[in-house]
């Protein structure tokens, strides 16, 4: 139950900072990726504030293990592969037409309307047509 | 607005904030896409329900306080193709701006590090091709 609370929590703050640092406006986004147009550097601002706490998460998991039980994620590490870069790639693509990532697509659910609900409706396709390549890559690895 | 970076610090931290409490306390990595992702293609398995604990906040708490206007382009072709390269793309890589760029790149993670450079390349060169070239966005 604690899990789950903390769980809707973590998911609350989230979604508040995104509305907060301004990641739910597309047009801010694709302004941070416009470097020929006016270009709006908020996107690094956000990234440095969320890497700041994050990083002290780490440092204190060392030798630690999660409050709620169980172990930290060990590191998965296939390495730098093709996956790795064509599923970036893609994912970048995709954000620069829409100005759209999942976290914000998700948190700005309420405001987008029936384009925000297509939007995420393709992603879901897009995460199901996913399934042969990850199950392909899991089988290769033996 | 000159201001804009202030409220792109304070978010950010509560982002990671956000990342910490579900790392220290949970022990999941608080990635959007593999939150997402996991529940949609059935790869959470035990951590669903915590999955939807956490996509329930994420909804409703901006949802409750209210969004700012999101300029979402009201092009479905565009959202319905970017959309599908969103979800495949971040599936394929195992990992968004959340969980490559925030939690990646904080314990210095060389896959994260270099998904992060090739999504924002991808990024900027898709808005360049889309927005400048062919004028779709």
């Amino acid at each position: 139950m604690t899990r789950l609370l903390i769980a809707l929590v973590a998911g609350a703050l989230f979604g508040v900072g995104l509305v907060v640092s301004g990641m739910t406006d597309t047009a801010r986004v694709r302004g941070f990726l416009d470097v020929a147009g006016a270009w709006d550097p908020t996107l690094i601002f956000v990234m440095g504030g969320a890497i700041l706490p994050m990083a002290g998460a780490w440092a204190f998991a060392r030798g630690r293990r999660p409050r709620l039980g169980g172990d930290f994620p060990t590191r998965p590490d296939p390495g730098i592969d093709l996956r790795l870069a064509a599923g970036s790639v893609m994912f970048g693509i995709g954000w620069g037409l829409s100005g759209l990532c999942p976290g914000p697509a998700l948190a700005a659910m309420s405001a987008n309307g029936a384009g925000g609900v297509v939007f995420l409706a393709a992603m879901a396709f897009g995460m199901w047509a996913a399934v042969p390549v990850r199950r392909h890559a899991d089988s290769a690895k033996g | 607005m000159e201001t804009s970076w202030i409220y792109g610090l304070i978010g950010g931290l509560m982002i990671g904030c956000a990342g910490a409490v579900f790392l220290l306390f949970n022990g999941r990595i608080m990635g959007a896409s593999g939150i997402f992702g996991g529940l949609i293609d059935g790869s959470a398995g035990g951590r669903a329900p915590e999955y939807a604990a956490f996509l329930l906040g994420l909804v409703a708490l901006p949802a409750l306080i209210g969004v700012p206007d999101t300029h979402l382009t009201d092009n479905w072709t565009v959202l319905i193709a970017a959309g599908f390269l969103v979800g495949l793309g971040t599936r394929i890589a195992n990992g968004c701006t959340s969980g490559h760029g925030v939690c990646g790149i904080s314990r210095l993670s060389p896959r994260g590090i270099i998904a992060t450079l090739l999504y924002v390349g991808a990024g900027v060169a898709s808005v360049a091709l889309f927005r400048h070239g062919l004028g779709v966005v």
